[in-house]
């Protein structure tokens, strides 16, 4: 189910703020892209405006053209809700739903309309299956009826994973989804990155470049010339030659950690 | 972290910016004078004595002022509870006396609720999360505005417009309806009925119902909706996601703010019901129970003796009636406490 993005010549913009410009990339199949840059260089940004959650911020829009599976996911026919059900996101910060359970949370996605509906036992096999991809099962199969604020951080992170895989979808996006755990927490995390990309298409942006370096096949580098400058993608290779022998000086200079 | 708490620890000199060093200055700034620790930290106790006994103060004195209310209600309307049955209007015992009010004021009430309730959440809904941004402030200031109305405006606009225009929609309830017990008629001609007064109490109670859940649906964590949106949800599914169960202990604290105005509320409801002494469930014909509110303001003028005793006694029922309706909401919002919006 996995699928490759075909971005050209993305512009995306806030009310009249042009944020990031001119963006082409191709995100490959069942790979782990990350995507690394100096704050507020518009990688976040980039990746919200693949499956269309920027246009919910007012005044939010894009020009330009995301391609999936042949189909502009910004044509005039396509509905923004069938987009975000292939292309899933995980969070900053984990953001469990408060009012429902450990179980409701995982199958919150399948239970909206315009899905099959599912029997009792499909439900419980699905939640077991999403709680075990996200590596959580384990920790959480005698309550799942407990509420899912009452996990840990690093536990609520991968109760958001699972219920992003839950839908199936054929993208995962993830938005530094480390950066409020602890390093064991961390850990957990980008091992399942390894074991979801056999399935999944992954697009991680991280300010942590040595997760970066370990998680990914492919490595984009964001950057901005300044203050109300828009950001721009200055360099995409496989990971090893980001890291190992960039071609863009700016890139070279940021991995090695003599800027930003 | 303020001045006066940090200086007394930290090195006494250097510390003080040159304005606070002049002699004379105002007893708040204990750092004025760097060798007099024990005195700088007295003066800090002094503000949190007072602080914290002026917190204490003001909530005594909710209590006291219940607890003066509740024994002014014993203590008057305690007569009326032992007096004979002959002795007390209507020539009946105090719970006959009382029964068809108390039905009368939790009907009204409820019928109020249950009209109100709905729209105020959909018009908060329209407000916070559909309008356009503009049209929603002025939607949400008028509402805050119609809070304002006395009641007495809606008392006359039940009488003088609602009341008659309700008629015929009262003879096709009737006529259509006539099998449920509610619309069982005969439909009364001055529209002066008990589904009238709840309107004209839904009608009051809407606008703070609305003003609460809006403020509540605007607190929804702007990263739990957007969960819900990344998940392929349309925007009411987002809303029954997030938006509803988050606010919902905001939504029943509203509907009881509301349910309390409508029990209580006395002019409005002495004006519009036309009221006897009955105990039914028919809210279209001209026989209805009054509330308690409704008819102590009306009674009390051309009462005397264990008549007075008797109105504020049935107060005290009202009082009473008030404590049990919150202590259920309190209990339906404990009940699911650690699936709380609090915990996001």
């Amino acid at each position: 189910m996995s699928k490759r993005i075909e971005v050209s010549g993305l512009d995306i913009y806030y009310g009249k703020f042009k944020a990031v410009e001119g963006v082409d990339m191709i995100i490959e199949s069942r790979t782990i892209t990350a995507l690394i840059g100096p704050s507020g260089c518009g990688k976040s940004t980039f990746l919200r405006s693949l499956n269309r959650m920027h246009e919910v911020i007012p005044g939010g829009r894009v020009t330009g053209k995301v391609v999936m599976d042949g189909e502009d996911l910004y044509g005039a026919d396509v509905d923004p809700v069938n987009v975000r059900r292939q292309i899933g996101m995980v969070f900053q910060r984990p953001n469990p739903f408060p009012t429902m359970s450990i179980y409701d949370n995982v199958i919150a996605g399948v239970k909206l309309n315009g899905r099959r509906r599912m029997k009792r036992s499909e439900l419980d096999d699905l939640v077991e299956q999403s709680l075990r991809g996200a590596n959580l099962w384990e920790e959480v199969k005698d309550r799942l009826h407990r509420p899912g604020s009452s996990l840990s951080g690093g536990q609520q992170q991968r109760l958001c994973i699972a219920r992003a895989i839950a839908v199936r979808p054929a993208v995962l996006l993830m938005d530094e989804p480390c950066s409020a755990l602890d390093p064991i927490s961390t850990l957990a995390i980008e091992d399942l990155m390894q074991e979801l990309k056999a399935e999944f298409t992954i697009v991680i942006v991280t300010h942590n470049m040595q997760q970066a370096a370990r998680v990914s096949d492919r490595t984009g580098f964001f950057n901005i010339a300044g203050t109300g400058q828009p950001g721009k993608l200055i360099e995409m290779d496989d990971t090893s030659v980001i890291f190992g022998n960039p071609k863009v000086k700016a890139t070279e200079d940021y991995v090695s950690g003599r800027f930003g | 972290m303020t001045k006066p708490a940090t200086a007394p620890s930290g090195p006494p000199s250097g510390d003080a910016p040159p304005g606070d060093a002049e002699p004379g200055g105002s007893p708040a700034q204990p750092q004025s004078s760097p060798h007099a620790v024990p005195v700088a930290r007295s003066a800090r106790r002094f503000g949190d004595l007072l602080f914290s006994g002026a917190a204490t103060l003001a909530g005594l004195s909710i209590v006291v002022t219940l607890a003066a209310v509740f024994l002014f209600l014993i203590g008057q309307g305690f007569p009326a509870f032992t007096a004979d049955a002959e002795d007390l209007p209507g020539e009946q015992n105090f719970a006959a006396y009382v029964a068809p009010l108390l039905f009368g004021t939790v009907w009204a009430a409820v019928i109020a609720l249950v009209v109100a309730a709905p729209l105020a959440i959909g018009i908060a809904l329209f407000i916070s999360h559909y309008a356009p941004r503009r049209l929603a402030q002025g939607l949400g200031y008028l509402v805050d505005l119609l809070a304002a109305v006395p009641s007495v405006v809606y008392g006359a606009w039940g009488i003088v417009f609602l009341a008659p225009h309700a008629v015929p929609v009262y003879r096709w309830l009737e006529r259509y309806f006539g099998w449920l017990p509610f619309f069982d008629g005969p439909t009364s001609a001055t529209g002066r009925t008990m589904l009238t007064a709840g309107l004209v109490l839904a009608v009051m109670i809407l606008p703070i119902m609305t003003a609460i859940n809006r403020e509540v649906f605007l607190q929804t964590p702007r990263l739990l909706e957007e969960a819900a949106m990344a998940l392929g949800a349309t925007r009411w599914e987002t809303i029954r996601m997030t938006v509803l169960p988050f606010g919902r202990s905001g939504i029943i604290s509203a509907g009881m703010l509301g349910l309390g105005r409508a029990l209580g509320e006395t002019l409005a409801v002495a004006m519009v019901l036309s009221a006897t002494d009955v105990i039914t469930v028919n809210v279209i014909s001209s026989t209805n129970p009054a509330t308690i509110a409704a008819n102590i303001a009306l009674d009390f003028p051309d009462s005397s003796g264990l008549a007075v005793d008797a109105l504020i006694a049935s107060g005290l029922v009202l009082f009473a009636l008030t404590f049990v309706v919150n202590y259920i909401a309190r209990v339906i919002v404990a009940r699911r406490r650690e699936f709380s919006g609090a915990n996001a």
